[in-house]
């Protein structure tokens, strides 16, 4: 047998191998397909055919990429299962002490489930993120609503849908790394997500909007808007704050896997 | 080779190691014997690098497990726990071991022909009983076809069969050279299948010897209302013995020599038997006070 040495090519290669011989991943990816390309032209529909009873100054805010998007912010929970369950199943099974003898180090094999992940929730991210901006906007186009790939703004929001879904990811196996219980982790994450918003919504009402643009769900999302919302930071830096707090995780998440027993 | 020095693992105030010095060696399996909570799966996890060290340090090789290279071309284990997802297939267990470690892919069916796994190594895991586990563990040490083994009760779960093939491959490992370095608490098992043994009480190294100093030499028990006489006779041929309640243990001869000894001294003999001590009663004796947990009504 020729001796090479297992280093970080080797790791990314057997987490290569690994995500794609458990069926989570086929059936994460499959629904964040579904849910998002699925809810948004459903969204889409729903928008088209109210138009006509919606007033002026909604008509002029209305922003058909986000709104066509929608379905992006649904998506978010499916690869955040798929992040989650990268790392959790490894606790849940046991894997992770095979795992770990075969890389001994531990942040060369979080790195190495890192790295595919992203790969993994990128091409997913991209190809839902285009499908659903292809099929809402087919949808408005019955009203000549819709926007095309080519307008200003059009391909960094359907782009940086994909990129949001990959931070999701990545967020989520940095909880599961953290938490190590698949439901706990998946918890944190749509609680972080879905739940913390309501805070911004109880505090006074300018610091109250302020507040809610920094949280998770609007920073990530801004990357989807075209236009400039009240609601929302603007598209790059809402998504360079995402990927701030992904960061802030994925550190934590590092440091406690390298220290702890397993 | 595996070697430990004040290795020390403290979990939340218990200590399941206590300063444990050892050395597990080629060529011979090593037994690594102790009651239940001892510290043997602990130990092993420490070897790995699974679990952190408290104090003190092992190495396999002279370097921290973590600083090996290829570490599953120099160690295979086997851990108590089962370790391995049961939604993936053995095949695709061991391939995705294999890659870490640049193991030939060929490599893969070899070790699953050997642990006789391979009819059902496309099948998820889970639906695999607990032996065939066990034996996809086993597949998974072989992998890298390293020179040092671990096992952690390896018969676990394993039918008369299995255990007769476990214990015969853990005899040829070593006897190829390797470090074979096997957990257990099944006395009669160990006795057969180990060289060297190590004994572990309450995460103290309490033996590190070969089996045959292990186990007390065989003797004879001799019974006799004359007992005085008897342990006279057998002083003034200066034979090794020792009284043991109402009966002398008499070492190194034979049932023969005793009855022969009694016959010509005119002592009447009760009983006179031959004894073979078992590693059982040996490892008893040693770990009389130092046994976790007492079963029954202690
Ligand atoms: N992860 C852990 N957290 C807390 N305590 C632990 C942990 N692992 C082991 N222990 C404790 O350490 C001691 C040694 O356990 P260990 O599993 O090493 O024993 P063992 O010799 O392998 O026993 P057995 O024969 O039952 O497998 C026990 O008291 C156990 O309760
Ligand atoms: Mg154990």
């Amino acid at each position: 047998m020729t001796l090479r040495r297992a280093g970080f090519a080797g790791a990314v290669a057997g987490e290569w191998i690994k995500i794609w011989t458990v069926r989570s991943t086929w059936w994460s990816m499959f629904a964040t397909v579904v849910v998002t390309v699925g809810l948004s032209s459903l969204l889409t529909l729903a928008y088209t055919l109210s138009y006509d009873r919606l007033g002026f100054r909604a008509r002029l805010a209305f922003d058909p990429v986000a709104y066509g998007l929608a379905g992006l912010n649904f998506g978010v929970i499916t690869l955040g299962v798929l992040g989650v369950l990268v790392v959790s199943t490894e606790f849940s099974s046991g894997l992770v002490r095979t795992s770990l003898s075969a890389v001994p180090r531990r942040s060369r094999l979080l790195a190495a489930k890192a790295v595919v992940l992203a790969a993994v929730a990128l091409a997913v991210g991209l190809i839902s993120s285009f499908a659903a901006f292809f099929a809402s906007q087919a949808v408005f186009s019955m009203r000549r609503l819709g926007a095309g790939i080519g307008d200003p703004e059009v391909l960094r929001a359907v782009t940086g849908g994909g990129l949001y879904l990959t931070l999701i990811a990545l967020i989520s196996l940095g909880a599961g790394a953290i938490v190590r219980h698949t439901a706990g982790a998946i918890t944190s994450v749509l609680g972080v997500l879905f739940v913390a918003p309501i805070f911004g919504v109880f505090l006074p009402e300018d610091w109250g909007r302020t507040v809610q643009k920094f949280l998770p769900p609007a920073a990530g999302s801004a990357i989807l808007t075209t236009r400039e919302t009240p609601v929302t930071l603007p598209p790059w830096q809402g998504f360079g704050v995402f990927a701030g707090y992904t960061a802030l995780v994925l550190v934590v998440a590092f440091v406690l896997f390298r220290r702890r027993d397993v | 080779m595996i070697s430990a020095a004040g290795l020390t693992k403290v979990y939340g105030g218990r200590t399941a190691l206590d300063h444990a010095d050892f050395t597990v060696r080629p060529g011979v399996v090593t037994g690594f014997l102790g009651p239940n909570g001892a510290g043997k799966s602990t130990a092993m996890r420490l070897i790995l690098d699974l679990d952190r060290a408290t104090a003190g340090s092992v190495t396999v090789n002279g370097r921290r497990y973590r600083d090996l290279p290829v570490p599953l071309r120099e160690v295979g284990a086997l851990l108590e726990a089962k370790a391995w997802h049961g939604g993936r297939s053995a095949h695709d267990h061991l391939r995705f071991l294999a890659r870490t470690n640049g193991i030939p892919k060929r490599r893969v069916r070899e070790v699953l022909d050997i642990v006789g796994l391979h009819d059902v190594a496309g099948k998820r895991a889970k639906s695999y009983s607990l032996g065939m586990g066990q034996r996809l563990g086993i597949a998974a040490a072989l992998l890298g076809d390293p020179a040092i083994l671990m096992f952690d009760e390896p018969v676990n779960g394993l039918d008369p069969e299995g255990i007769l093939w476990i214990r015969r491959l853990m005899q040829s490992l070593a006897a190829e050279g390797r470090t074979v370095f096997v957990s257990s608490h099944l006395m009669a098992e160990m006795a057969l299948t180990a060289g060297h043994l190590i004994v572990i009480g309450r995460g103290r190294i309490l033996a590190d010897t070969p089996m045959a100093d292990f186990i007390p030499a065989s003797h004879v028990r001799v019974r006799s209302p004359d007992l005085a006489a008897l342990v006279r006779a057998v002083a003034a041929e200066d034979w090794r013995a020792r009284p043991a309640d109402d009966a002398l243990l008499v070492y190194g001869v034979t049932p023969a020599d005793v009855g022969d000894l009694a016959y010509r001294n005119g002592i009447r003999v009760h009983e006179l038997s031959p004894v073979h001590p078992s590693l059982e009663e040996a490892f008893m004796r040693l770990t009389a006070d130092s046994v976790e947990y007492h079963g029954g009504g202690g």
